[in-house]
């Protein structure tokens, strides 16, 4: 479709959308005033019921565990997805060999992004092991966790060292993380299923609140999550990285 | 200004899709698709706002306190996750046309055109 069809199309059904898009705002509740009952509830409930400080991490280890399930299968299919779209098609080499290329190296990478580089990667690797632990406590869980997780290597990346990421989490690695984590999750919610009669109820012991070990199995199902998370980001950068530096027609 | 989020909302949500509809390269459809999407967490995290609400964590605040609805947090956590995931998707399916037809002009690509 050329761009001007494109535009007089969206000039025809712009107006149309911007209608139903005022209404949509205008029924909304006034800033401020929230009217629902059930988030209030959970605010009220949850901590009570499971010993966790965090009640959006609550919400979603415990109340909407099985969305999250669904969330994680949704993260999982899309990496492969991706997978199979920058599969190695035929015609194209791998250049690593034939170019003997050891490091690839921005152009500009100066000495300084590099030195900050390696400061940095001992720096994520304890704050996403933080937020691991402490997303029932605090701001935090798998999700948030496994995102800085992978940061971590992206700046091995950064310090212009890729090929030596690709030795130290080879592909078939970060595949093999991503699944334990998402076959992990599911296999805990078995647990449920035996010992508390409902897949993916909390069938551990609550703990004190506050404390690392509490909120029963929500530290256990972030844990399984942030791997998923931090393997499917690590495929999904490992694939479009290879594409600019290794793949060659 | 009880209704600023949702006025910045619309407007977020108008200036993404006239990114999409007017873009002439691929990956800024796709950026301005991410554009289109972050107007929903700002209508997610203002309806679930009470007046003086705090943060749903009551690791140093009494359960008793005043709070906002977590549910909508969480909606906008899954939000986020998918669209990361939609954008990498997005951003493959670019590189693969720039195989190709070796151009990310939207009107460069010959298989929509026939």
């Amino acid at each position: 479709m050329s761009r001007r069809v494109r535009l007089a199309l969206f000039a025809f059904a712009g107006p149309g959308l911007l209608a139903v898009l005022l209404i949509g705002l205008h029924g909304l509740p006034a800033f401020g005033h929230y009217r629902n009952v059930y988030g209030l509830l959970v605010d009220k409930v949850e901590p009570g019921l499971r010993h966790a400080t965090d009640i959006v991490t609550a919400l979603n280890f415990d109340i909407r565990a099985f969305d999250t399930l669904g969330e994680e299968f949704i993260l999982f299919a899309s990496v492969a997805g991706v997978a199979v779209l920058l599969r190695h098609l035929r015609g194209e080499e791998e250049a690593e060999q034939a170019r003997g290329i050891e490091d690839h190296r921005f152009a500009g990478a100066s000495p300084s992004l590099q030195l900050t580089s390696l400061i940095l990667i001992p720096l994520l690797f304890a704050l996403g092991a933080y937020l691991l632990l402490h997303g029932q406590l605090t701001p935090g869980g798998g999700f948030q966790a496994g995102v800085v997780l992978a940061a971590g290597p992206l700046a091995i990346l950064l310090a212009g060292r890729y090929f030596a990421l690709k030795r130290m989490a080879p592909e078939s690695a970060l595949e093999l993380v991503e699944s334990v984590g998402a076959g992990g999750y599911a296999l805990i919610g078995l647990g449920g299923l035996i010992f508390a009669t409902v897949y993916l109820k909390n069938f551990l012991p609550v703990g004190h609140q506050g404390t690392i070990l509490s909120a029963g199995m929500m530290p256990i199902n972030s844990i399984a999550v942030g791997l998923e998370v931090a393997g499917a980001f690590l495929v999904t950068w490992t694939e479009f990285f290879d594409q600019a530096l290794i793949v060659e027609r | 200004m009880s209704f600023l989020p949702y006025v910045i909302a619309a407007w977020l949500f108008v200036v993404g899709l006239w990114g999409v509809v007017s873009s002439t390269n691929l990956i800024r459809t796709v950026i301005s698709l991410t554009v289109v999407q972050s107007s929903t967490y700002l209508v997610l995290l203002g309806v679930g706002y009470r007046t003086g609400g705090k943060a749903p964590i009551v690791a140093d605040i009494p359960t008793s306190s005043k709070l906002v609805d977590p549910v909508v947090q969480v909606l906008v956590l899954t939000d986020i996750v998918i669209e990361a995931t939609v954008t990498a998707l997005l951003l493959a399916l670019v590189v693969q046309a720039h195989k190709r037809f070796g151009s990310i002009r939207p009107s460069d690509l010959r298989a929509l055109r026939d």
